[in-house]
């Protein structure tokens, strides 16, 4: 399968009043066709504004990509002009977003909203953008679509707001869909709902995925690969399966061992990861894992570790082989 | 990769003692209309008759989705909320008959850990006057010993006795919520009412304050009613759990009971609703994916409360509430159809 998206060495930096946050620092990853790419991390660990440098949505001061390509039709995205890089926003690359209570604008309706981008991208007229707008709804599982095209966000439940939410963001069929959380303030019956429908429609309309989520379960059923983040940046990342079974990251193995399975009989100690994660105000030198990990060796605080290869398509930033607790050949 | 050392041994309580009962508990929230004469036109069903048990040293799991009720019930059990009816009996002592100095004293008895630990310090004291502060309320030590007691509370809960001077903005989540349970200890309490505690933190360092409350639990045999939404945590902490749906609850049981044979249809959807964190295992699973969404607890359904998403509703269903009745030693549950 060819590629699809091809992010390289991408490096965001926020200025603050307490000095330069390094935020995401040299992120490179690819989405093939019809691929999941499913991203995990904790909050700040820079998963949602990779997704965001890429689109040119983050807001600049106090946001700037420094450095980095991302390679999409041929094109770089960082360095495309703003009109180039709208058309593509929505129609060919689109966005569901965490929140569905904000993503929406509270005065206008949803039939409005959901048919913009139609209307821009396509040049729909109002008519035809709104029926194609009732088939949509009607397809993410609204009832009545129709006659609720003229209601406003608030006579929407959380969940149907995110259904409306994906409904906008598939409107005009797009290649890739970055899900940025999108389930995160939904209840579990309700989360349940829109993983399955999100995964069907991506599969009806061959779209390519990127998951961002801290929900290592949910990724689990969904991704065909995965990239496991922190302090901004790609630690591990290997096909899902490979993963779960074998993580090789300290951090991943951390993460694994500190979730309850539900699925399990007996009782279980949770092993937690000690300390919190960092808020990088430069650029560390050492692994920025090696303060809370139980393997550090001196290696560790003398050079930060790029991905190394581990296995097959399988690649760690990590010098010490966690098996055997020395370093890696 | 280490994995951690399986215990087989269940956490049960030593003994069988009932700390805590609660019978048929009702709170209603009343909806008043008007400008000048306020009239009541309706009124938000959050709890409507729960009974349940709560074991010395054991801990009791509530789950459920938001709006069911769970943390109302929590509250109303420490009479934060005054329950519209129903008993809660507290070492068989009825707190909603108490009132002043009477149900101070016995506040002491029963504690709280909230959600966020942003919200629930309070950020203008330094961290040693809030876990000092119950001491001093209910004069129980005086100038020195509260210094000392709160060094040693720091302690207890893993963070550096002298913390004490600095204010609540200089930590993080996780340290606060540490704080929140050094407060909670203070007047070492029988009974902790832990409302969703770890759900506002980083997946890491959730693990953190659960080996915490763990350990505590075990080491002064507290008894916790822990309230949350995610059945995973709630498997891993919890003796026995109660499925709270739209107010009621559905079904009680010993956890590997409930885990391994859940006997409510929203109990069974809402389990197969949880992903694993295992690509194998998603696989193979089938989801029971439920219909619809919570209806308004303003006008709840008739009969049975979940008989509108419920993939097994029959008749009967909308017009007889069921029964919540024992039907295997220890596990409880209210459905027509089992």
């Amino acid at each position: 399968m060819a590629d699809l998206l091809n992010v390289e060495g991408l490096e965001t930096q926020f200025y603050t009043q307490d000095g330069i946050v390094h935020a995401v620092n040299g992120v490179s990853f690819k989405l093939k066709e019809g691929e999941t790419l499913g991203v995990v991390g904790e909050s700040g660990c820079g998963k949602s504004v990779t997704m965001m440098s890429m689109l040119r949505l983050i807001p600049s001061p106090p946001g700037k990509v420094v450095a980095g390509r991302a390679m999409y039709q041929g094109k770089d995205l960082l360095k495309i002009s703003d009109e180039d890089i709208r058309n593509i926003r929505g129609s060919q690359i689109s966005v569901i977003f965490q929140d569905p209570m904000t993503s929406f604008n509270p005065v206008l309706t949803i039939g409005r909203q959901v048919a913009e981008p139609l209307e821009i991208h396509h040049g729909m007229s109002q008519k035809e953008a709104y029926r194609r707008v009732a088939e949509m709804l009607t397809m993410v599982g609204i009832p009545n679509a129709k006659e609720r095209l003229n209601d406003y966000p608030h006579q929407f439940s959380g969940g149907m707001r995110q259904r409306a939410m994906i409904a906008m963001a598939l409107v005009c069929s797009p290649q890739i869909l970055i899900a940025d959380e999108p389930t995160t303030a939904l209840d579990v019956t309700i989360q349940a709902q829109i993983v399955d429908l999100v995964k069907r429609l991506a599969n009806e309309l061959g779209m390519s995925m990127i998951w961002i989520t801290h929900d290592l379960g949910i990724i689990a059923g969904l991704a065909h690969r995965v990239a496991v983040m922190y302090a901004g940046y790609i630690i591990e990342t290997a096909a899902v399966k490979p993963l779960y079974a074998q993580p090789e990251h300290p951090y991943t193995i951390g993460l694994l061992n500190s979730l309850p399975r539900m699925d399990e009989s007996g009782y279980r100690r949770l092993t937690s990861i000690e300390g919190i994660p960092p808020i990088l105000y430069e650029k560390p030198n050492y692994c920025p894992f090696a303060p809370r990990c139980r393997f550090v060796r001196e290696r560790c605080w003398q050079e930060n570790p790029p991905l190394l290869e581990v296995g097959p398509e399988h690649y760690a930033a990590c010098w010490v082989n966690p098996r055997t607790g020395g370093y890696r050949e | 990769m280490t994995i951690a050392e399986v215990n087989t041994k269940p956490i049960t309580p030593k003994n069988q003692e009932v700390l805590l009962e609660v019978n048929h508990l009702v709170k209603y929230f009343p909806i008043m209309r008007g400008t000048i004469i306020q009239k009541q036109v309706g009124a938000v069903h959050a709890v409507d008759d729960i009974s349940f048990k709560v074991m010395r040293g054991e801990t009791l799991g509530l789950v459920g989705e938001s709006g069911c009720g769970k943390s109302t019930t929590g509250r109303a059990v420490l009479q934060l909320h005054r329950p519209t009816s129903g008993e809660v009996l507290f070492e068989g002592k009825d707190l909603v008959k108490m009132k002043g100095e009477e149900l101070r004293q016995m506040r002491r008895r029963m504690q709280m850990i909230f959600q966020d630990p942003y919200a629930s310090l309070n950020p203008r004291m330094t961290v040693g006057d809030i876990i000092g502060e119950p001491l001093l309320i209910h004069g129980l030590a005086t100038g020195k010993e509260v210094e000392e007691r709160v060094k040693e509370l720091l302690k207890l809960v893993g963070l550096n006795p002298s913390f004490a001077n600095r204010f609540p903005h200089e930590f993080s989540g996780g340290q606060r919520q540490r704080i929140g349970v050094a407060r909670a200890l203070s007047l070492q309490p029988s009974l902790i009412v832990c409302d969703e505690p770890i759900s506002a933190l980083d997946v890491s360092i959730q693990a953190q304050v659960v080996n915490l409350l763990e350990d505590l639990q075990r080491d002064f045999n507290l008894t916790y009613l822990f309230i949350a939404h995610d059945l995973s945590m709630i498997r891993h902490i919890s003796t026995r759990v109660a499925v709270m749906y739209l107010g009621v609850i559905v079904e009680l049981a010993d956890r590997n009971d409930l885990y391994a044979n859940p006997l409510h249809p929203y109990t069974q959807a809402l389990l197969s609703a949880i992903p694993l964190p295992d690509p194998v295992a998603e696989e193979k699973r089938k989801r029971i994916i439920l219909a619809g969404e919570i209806p308004s607890p303003v006008n709840p359904p008739s009969g049975c409360r979940f008989r509108t998403r419920c993939p097994l509703a029959a008749p009967i269903c909308a017009e007889v509430r069921p029964e919540f009745r024992e039907v295997a030693p220890g596990h409880f549950v209210a459905c027509h159809l089992v």
